[in-house]
């Protein structure tokens, strides 16, 4: 089949590789339709986290049509189900999955002992996204193995929806819909979300459908900021105003009640933000994994008491946080990998009575041959690309 | 130490999982592998210049001059280590500044020098590299450039019955799980609140 393959920094390729077969009971195979490519495959483009091979497939957000089922799915999956795959794998019976903290499951992540070595516990398995987390096969390819394939799917009700309405379900979706819902929004909140990627866009509506009063959006492009206004959120460009000063006219000089980050280990660099120049220079020398532009200033900006909620992916050591202020303003912070399932019902139902529509992300929508080019277009942000679904 | 020796250990293919076949094209492009040697090429001359600037000197009868040359050796080692990175454009960058430098250096060596035929070989090489140099960060700056004009996308709300509709929307079907929970709730006994002064 054909796939998308990472071998290295920035060199993702259009590979022949071999075709998946049910290696467990519980597996299913599906013929992808449409998958995407996210920020976080950006992280692994960039090659800032560790354990991935060259030759090993990417991608975590993908849906299709199921060719095979293991023996062990209890009927819960038939040949021609159309799934939406969430980019967790749970397997729905340890404690964590219990508690529905599915990015936690204790039992999906086959590399589990290595990742306890750097991490004291291991955390779930995910698609296409490195050996720390199982070193699973990705979903931009022609086929994908689902492991635990009783939950680790989305089963598509009989419905005229198109695969782009659906997809999002997958990821970023849930992801923007959990960092509201770690916001815990109250109807006189503001909100303030760093970031106006795909992410962030899906955390503005969750905000509003959430019943923010207010949401502020922070970037510095101006066709993410003009999809961000288009949601609903009042936007600040970092590039040209000062988000501090902004947030504290925006919040009556009190500071935002909420702040979620969006856009996590890559804050962009420029010497109007020093702090993100010396990150980079440290990123060079191998003495810091991160650039936490970010959380500095949520830490900075947040009313005292409120909540920092974080889905912008994390890999390392960072440098130079507040701690003292985050401590002394008693701020409370959330984080983690979406526990995907644990939302698609409503998630789901948002979107079949007509009250959200994800495809509204899509910018690109092509052949999965041209993946190694559009990874390029959307690392540069090139032809005011937000969202790309790659067709097999 | 075992820690990285177990972790690279375990980072392998699970046996049943796809291998490559045959490999295809790759997003990386010409004027990336150009920017990536000439990054090569940096670290290569730097390490020659810090490590071996005796040797330099003599050859173009700079005798006196090591200091210089280990400096722009140093020089020659950050731009190498910076083409080889995601800033590429800035390594790329500052070779073409650093090639203007090495120029206007050897050009009044060629008066002074005891070999002058070797500095005439030098800036020769120089010159050569810098045009390459200075191409391929032009190129480079056009690949990667935000040509198109930014598209207007304030006609995508995403919420078919328009903003004002779906604000809270969600509220009707859901409530905020009780792990998730920062705030007192309603229905809990009201936090007391002072009279505003
Ligand atoms: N927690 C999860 O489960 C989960 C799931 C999906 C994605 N993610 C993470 O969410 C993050 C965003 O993903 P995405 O797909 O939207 O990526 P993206 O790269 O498209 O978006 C990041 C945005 O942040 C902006 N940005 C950079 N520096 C900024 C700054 N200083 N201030 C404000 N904005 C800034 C960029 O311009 C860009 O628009 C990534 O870190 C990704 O890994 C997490
Ligand atoms: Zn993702
Ligand atoms: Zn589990």
């Amino acid at each position: 089949m054909k796939a998308l393959v990472w071998h290295g920094k920035e060199d993702i390729r259009y590979d022949t590789v071999s075709d998946p077969e049910i290696e467990d009971p519980r597996d299913a195979i599906i013929k992808v339709t449409s998958c995407a490519i996210c920020g976080s495959d950006l992280h692994l483009f960039h090659n800032f986290i560790p354990a991935m091979l060259p030759g090993d497939i990417i991608g975590h957000e993908a849906m299709g049509e199921v060719v095979e089922t293991g023996s062990g799915l209890n009927g819960s999956l038939k040949k021609g189900d159309r799934i939406v795959v969430p980019f967790t794998i749970w397997c729905g019976e340890c404690d964590q999955c219990q508690r529905q903290n599915y990015s936690l499951c204790q039992r999906s992540n086959r590399k589990a002992d290595m990742q306890a070595k750097a991490f004291g516990y291991p955390t779930g398995g995910l698609f296409g996204y490195t050996h720390l987390t199982g070193g699973y096969p990705g979903g931009q390819a022609e086929y994908l193995r689902i492991p635990f394939a009783d939950r680790t799917q989305i089963k598509v009700p009989e419905t005229d929806l198109t695969d782009e309405q659906l997809l999002f379900l997958s990821d970023i979706l849930p992801t923007g819909w959990q960092a509201a819902v770690q916001c815990d929004i109250q109807p006189d909140d503001v909100v303030a979300i760093w970031g106006c990627g795909p992410v962030a866009q899906m955390a503005i509506r969750s905000a509003i459908l959430l019943g923010a009063k207010k949401v502020v959006a922070i970037d510095c492009l101006p066709e993410r900021l003009s999809m961000a206004r288009a949601g609903g959120a009042i936007t600040i460009n970092f590039m040209e105003e000062s988000v501090v000063e902004r947030l504290d006219e925006e919040s009556d000089g009190k500071g935002p009640d909420k702040c979620i980050d969006c856009v996590g280990m890559e804050s962009h660099v420029t010497p109007s933000l020093p702090d993100t120049v010396m990150d980079r220079a440290k990123q060079m020398m191998m003495m810091e994994n991160d650039r936490p532009h970010i959380l500095r200033e949520m830490i900075y900006v947040c009313r005292p008491g409120g909540v920092l909620s974080i889905p912008g992916v994390y890999g390392g050591l960072v440098d130079k946080i507040p701690f003292g202020v985050l401590m002394n303003k008693g701020l409370t912070v959330r984080t983690g990998q979406t526990h995907v399932n644990r939302w698609t019902p409503t998630l789901l139902r948002l979107i079949e009575d007509g009250t959200i529509d994800p495809s509204f992300v899509i910018t690109h929508n092509v052949p999965l041959s041209e993946g190694p080019e559009m990874y390029k277009t959307f690392e540069k942000k090139q032809d005011s690309c937000i969202k790309v679904v790659l067709k097999p | 130490m075992t820690l990285v020796t177990d972790m690279t250990q375990s980072i392998a293919r699970e046996p049943g999982d796809p291998e490559v076949v045959e490999t295809g094209h790759s997003s990386l492009t010409g004027l990336d592998k150009a920017a990536r040697a000439l990054g090569w090429f940096s670290l290569g001359l730097g390490l020659a210049e810090v490590f071996a600037a005796g040797k330099i000197a003599d050859t173009l009868g700079v005798e006196g001059k090591e200091g210089l040359i280990r400096t722009y050796g140093v020089r020659e080692l950050g731009a190498g280590m910076m083409s080889l990175s995601l800033n590429k454009e800035t390594g790329i960058g500052s070779r073409v500044a650093g090639d203007a430098l090495d120029m206007a250096t050897l050009l009044p060596v060629l008066m002074s020098s005891r070999k002058k035929g070797n500095v005439l070989i030098a800036l020769a090489v120089v010159a050569g590299i810098a045009a390459l140099d200075t191409y391929v960060f032009t190129a480079l700056k056009k690949e990667n450039a935000r040509s198109e004009p930014p598209r207007d996308f304030s006609d995508r709300s995403g919420f078919p019955g328009g903003v004002q509709a779906a604000r809270g929307a969600a509220l009707k079907n859901f409530e905020t799980p009780r792990d998730f929970q920062v705030t007192t709730r309603e229905d809990q006994p009201p936090v007391p609140r002072l009279p505003a002064i």
